[in-house]
Parts: C-alpha cells; sequence; structure tokens
C-alpha cells in the first residue's frame, strides 16, 4: 500500500486541489472535474497505474450537491498498488458531465457507456456515448434513485413487433411489493424491508397498468 | 455465316467487371442465439469476404439490473445474486463478495473459514475452466474433449451438493462466515477426486496440446499484444495468456493464499494458444492449491462468533435463547449492520478479476454496490482484435475469451 500513499503525497505536491477521501480500504482522493484527466495522466504516466480496473458513478439521490459523483479505480500491474479517484459531475441533474478518460484508456469506453446508460452521465469526448445493457431509445437511466425497483411501463424496443402485438415492457408483478429495504441508521420500523408505497399494493392497481 | 457479335472495348469491360465486382461489405449479424457465442452475445459484424472490416458486441441482452436489486435489500439476501453472475463458479463469486462486505465492516474470519473459501473456490475454478475449455474445444470442432471435462466437473458438482445442498446455485458464503461446516469425510473425498482428476486432466489436455487441428486454429490467432490487455483492462488468464503475470492471489493475497505455494502461468504471445495453456496450468495450480489447503486444514470456529451484528447464531440457540433469538430478529429484519465507508475488493476469479465496489451509509442496505465483472472487460477489446481477422477465427477467439454473460450483463 506505501506505493499507493507515496503516489497520493506527490499527487498532492503537484495538483494542490486534491483531496483526501474517505476510505475503507486503498487510498482515495477527490478531484474538481476540471482536473481530473490531468491527474489521471499524471498517475498513469508517472505512478505507473496502467491498468484502469473500473469507472462507475454514484447516485447521491435528488437535491444532493454534487448529485452525481464519477469514481475510477486504477491499479498498478507493477508494484501492485491501487488507488481510488472521485470526481464530482458538473451540469443539472438531467445531463451531468464530466470529461471522458478513453484517450487515457482504450478499456474505458465500454465501462462509461454503462455509466452514461445507468445514470444518464455524459462523458465528454467519448467517441461512441450509446447505451450498452439496456436498448437504445430507452427513455429512463434506471439506476437513478428515482427510478422504481419494479421498472416502469415502456413500449418494446422493436416499433414494428410493439404495433402488430400491442405489447409492452410492464412493471415487474410485485405483489403487495416492493419489499424495499432502506439505506442508513434507522429505527426498525422504517429500516425493515417492507411495502411503503401503498398504490403498488394488491389492493389498487400498478401505476401506469 | 455472318456474325453480328462485336467485341466490346477492353477498357470499357474491365471498368464495367470493376463496377460489377466491386468490394461490396456485407453486415452479419451473429447471435444472440448461436452456439458459438456461449450464451446470449450478439455480434454485429461487417465482412469484406472471409474477412472482419468491423465488429460491434452487442451486449445486455441478460441484463437483470443487480446493481438496482442490491439498492434494495440488505446484505446477506443479495448473496444468492452473486452465484447468477458467472454461473460456472458461484462458489467463487459468493467469497468475493463476502470478502467485500467483511472489508467494509472490518471484520476478520476465522482461519478455518478462509480455508473453506480457498478450498470451495479453487475447486469453482476447476469446474470453471473445464467448461471453458470443454466450450473452447466444440468452437474448434473437437467434440471429446467437452465429453471428458463434463465428466469431471460432475465430479465436482457432487462435492459441492455434498457441502452445500446445491450443486449449480450454491449461495454457500455469509457475511462472516459460510453456511454450514464441512460434513464428514468430505475432505477424503475432495482429495480422492483430486488423485483421479489428475490424470484424467492430463489425458483431456493431450487431446488438445499437442493435436496438429488444434494448433492450426489457435496457434498466432486472436493475438493480444501486451499493451492491449493492459489498457482494456483485460484480467484473469485472457490477460495473463498475453504476458503480464497478474495474479490477484499472488499480488494482493486475501482469505489466506500467502501461505500457499502455487505458480502463475504467463503467455508469451497472447494468442487463443497462449490462453489455452494458461487454463489448462490454472487448473493443474488449483488441484495443488487444494491438496495444501486439505494437508494443512485449520480446525476451530468456522464462521465469526465476535460479529453478533453480522452473523446469525445457531438455529438452536435461536429456538432455546431469548437473546439469540433477538440477535437472529434483528439481523433479518434490519440486515447486518455495516458501517458508512466505500470499499473496493477484487478477488482473483476464474474469469479474471470480480470486483465489488461498495458505497455504504451505515445500516444493512448498501447505497451503491458496483459488480466489476471480468466478463465485461474482457469483451469490450473485441472490436480492437476482431478486425483484420477470418469469420471462422472469431469463433476460435470467442472460446479463447472464455466469458459468461450472465456476469457481462448483470
Amino acid at each position: 500500500m506505501s506505493a499507493s500513499v507515496d503516489a497520493i503525497t506527490s499527487l498532492k505536491g503537484k495538483f494542490p486541489s486534491v483531496t483526501d477521501r474517505l476510505s475503507s480500504d486503498c487510498p482515495a482522493v477527490n478531484v474538481p472535474t476540471g482536473e481530473l484527466i490531468a491527474v489521471l495522466q499524471a498517475l498513469r504516466d508517472e505512478q505507473a497505474f496502467d491498468l484502469l480496473s473500473d469507472v462507475t458513478a454514484i447516485d447521491w439521490a435528488e437535491g444532493a450537491s454534487p448529485r452525481f459523483t464519477a469514481v475510477y479505480h486504477l491499479y498498478s500491474t507493477t508494484s501492485h498498488a491501487a488507488i481510488r479517484v472521485a470526481t464530482p459531475c458538473t451540469g443539472d441533474d438531467a445531463a451531468p458531465t464530466v470529461p471522458s478518460v478513453v484517450p487515457l484508456w482504450p478499456g474505458a469506453n465500454w465501462h462509461e457507456r454503462e455509466a452514461y446508460d445507468m445514470f444518464g452521465i455524459k462523458f465528454e469526448g467519448h467517441p461512441d456515448l450509446r447505451r450498452i445493457l439496456m436498448w437504445d431509445g430507452y427513455p429512463y437511466h434506471p439506476l437513478r434513485k428515482e427510478f422504481p425497483l419494479a421498472g416502469i411501463e415502456t413500449a418494446l424496443p422493436d416499433i414494428e413487433v410493439a404495433e402488430e402485438t400491442k405489447a409492452k415492457v410492464i412493471a415487474a408483478p410485485m405483489m403487495g411489493g416492493p419489499f424495499v429495504a432502506s439505506a442508513g441508521e434507522m429505527n426498525l420500523t422504517e429500516a425493515e424491508p417492507r411495502a411503503k408505497d401503498e398504490s403498488w399494493s394488491e389492493r389498487s392497481a400498478k401505476p401506469g397498468a | 455465316m455472318a456474325t453480328d457479335f462485336a467485341f466490346p472495348d477492353s477498357a470499357a469491360k474491365a471498368a464495367g467487371a470493376e463496377q460489377e465486382f466491386a468490394p461490396e461489405k456485407m453486415s452479419l449479424s451473429m447471435g444472440p442465439s448461436h452456439p458459438s457465442t456461449h450464451g446470449v452475445l450478439r455480434l454485429q459484424m461487417e465482412l469484406d469476404g472471409e474477412v472482419l472490416t468491423k465488429c460491434d458486441p452487442v451486449v445486455g441482452y441478460l441484463h437483470r439490473g443487480d446493481e438496482k436489486i442490491a439498492e434494495n435489500m440488505t446484505y446477506n439476501q443479495f448473496v444468492p445474486y452473486t452465484d447468477r453472475l458467472d454461473y460456472l463458479a458461484p462458489l467463487a463469486n459468493n467469497m468475493a463478495y463476502a470478502i467485500a462486505v467483511e472489508r467494509l465492516a472490518k471484520l476478520d474470519v476465522p482461519a478455518r473459514c478462509q480455508a473453506i473459501r480457498v478450498l470451495t473456490a479453487e475447486m469453482a475454478r476447476v469446474s470453471a475452466h473445464l467448461m471453458g475449455l470443454g466450450a473452447f474445444g466444440l468452437d474448434v470442432g473437437a467434440w471429446s474433449v467437452l465429453v471428458h471435462s463434463l465428466n469431471q466437473r460432475e465430479h465436482l458438482y457432487k462435492l459441492f451438493e455434498e457441502l452445500t445442498g446445491a450443486r449449480f446455485t450454491t449461495s454457500y458464503t455469509r457475511i462472516g462466515g459460510v453456511s454450514r461446516d464441512i460434513p464428514d469425510g468430505w475432505l477424503g473425498r475432495v482429495i480422492a477426486f483430486c488423485d483421479q482428476f489428475e490424470p484424467a486432466l492430463e489425458e483431456t489436455l493431450s487431446l488438445l496440446t499437442r493435436n496438429k487441428i488444434f494448433q492450426d486454429r489457435t496457434v498466432g490467432v486472436g493475438i493480444i499484444t501486451q499493451a492491449d490487455a493492459v489498457a482494456y483492462g483485460l484480467t484473469g488468464p485472457n490477460l495473463r495468456g498475453s504476458g503480464v503475470s497478474l495474479d490477484l492471489r499472488k499480488d494482493k493475497p486475501y482469505s489466506g493464499y500467502e501461505q500457499y505455494e502455487f505458480d502463475v502461468p504467463v503467455g508469451s504471445k497472447g494468442d487463443c494458444y497462449d490462453r489455452y495453456l494458461c487454463r489448462g496450468e490454472e487448473m493443474r495450480q488449483s488441484v495443488r492449491i487444494i491438496r495444501q489447503v486439505v494437508a494443512k486444514f485449520p480446525g476451530g470456529d468456522w464462521y465469526a462468533k465476535d460479529a453478533r451484528k453480522i452473523f446469525a447464531p445457531p438455529k438452536d440457540k435461536i429456538l432455546t435463547s431469548m437473546e439469540e433469538l433477538i440477535q437472529n430478529f434483528m439481523i433479518v429484519t434490519e440486515g447486518p449492520q455495516i458501517p458508512a465507508g466505500e470499499v473496493y475488493f477484487e478477488a482473483e476469479n476464474p474469469k479474471g478479476a470480480l470486483g465489488f465496489y461498495i458505497v455504504s451509509k451505515g445500516g444493512g442496505v448498501p447505497w451503491r454496490m458496483k459488480i466489476r465483472s471480468p466478463s465485461f472487460c474482457n469483451l469490450s477489446i473485441l472490436p480492437k482484435i476482431c478486425v483484420g481477422t477470418m469469420m471462422s477465427d472469431v469463433v476460435t477467439l470467442l472460446g479463447s475469451l472464455d466469458f459468461v454473460m450472465g456476469e457481462c450483463d448483470r
């Protein structure tokens, strides 16, 4: 781990705006969005963090500022140290933005497409930013906190099939559910996994059904 | 007899021919239901004759929203979902997930629990590589390899069933331990399996290793350079096949892997044949680890007894003692109590580094859980390496990458 600690010390010398990030395992830093590319490039070229393990994002729920954080996990194939770099997304909730790291690591291509698909984060400079897990034309970003667990009724991806069969993608049939547990320290009644939204129960129809 | 046949101008003929045989590219869609794509993967390809000029993998047909589901249930409830990531090695997934949450909770598990986990993970590695080997052989036309490897995998599944109660979706680990201790005499049966497996493995591999047809199909095909492999974030045998010696069991040991002796096989060229050789050698090394684990199998507890807010007490205590009843009730209703924080843990799974990035705000439910699946990263290099290869080599390439769509799409 000392290689990562040294890396952070020299990184802070070069970029004064880099701050420590709370972490339970590997060293982690917060980086302002504008310096993200420069910091990652310095880590790759000067500190030998050559393998980009993962790119992902966190949604801190509506009203949080910043609402979205992009997270990068780097690994060094020579010193076997790991480091986590996080940066807040700029822009409004509809189109949060961070610069793309595809020019540094071509392997970031699919990770960024996934983060765009799931959270709607725009990676500026990405060569081919389209959905990857959901189909093209899907209207929602499912990992955002306001998206319900059961899903939302939408049209089928194939328009011809949809016209012929009149079928739709429907929300999951969760009788009496969804039995959702809540994150955070709270009392038993609040934390218990139970149907919180009564509009989803057997007594009344699901939204949009 | 007069003829009215006129010889056309040769230049005009050549121009016409060029137009007629202009290199027109064909687009071909392979999958999502195709025997060579190993699951629901679709390749949208552009062909110039037999040679690929473009390849765009379409993934997501098996997307189940595991990360969304994880945000809505307690940590223990998510264990069965990890079975369904790389469903050829559920025991290894279970272990990776359990260790990630334990790191977040700063919880140490006893040596016996670690040994059980290492043992099951290595057995899962053998079973996953056997399946990968069989399917790869099938892809290049060697039927008998699949039959041999499925036979051996069956022996392993019998052992898994005896240990976990399930052959396929084991859900064996718990946060802070495993679901039950090993049965009486089970270790002996594991060694008996190893004894008959080692010669059987050599026999199976001998069907391919020096096989001229197999070598013609794989040597020099689908070369991934060392620089590309690292730049695209490849892990596991696919990265090692390209000559990068990176094995998290060696480089960042977890669950007591530092106690065991094993070698990390590394390829030299990075072609399909090297990746095959790496997997074959990894199975031998896994058997070596299994023997070492069994030889020094530690006694003691098989779950963390002090983790009162995380690991449920034994069933007989729950039914007879008030305090344990309350403890169990709290764990079931509120989930294991994990402190706030962030953790990213990668385990060396059969397909590569399976990572769990967990963001917790405290309590029994993760705020965000990202699953970094090795198959997803390994497939992302396809558009790069497929260009310029023959159509029939794509099948070989897919077999050699050895991916699982359940893990790729999550």
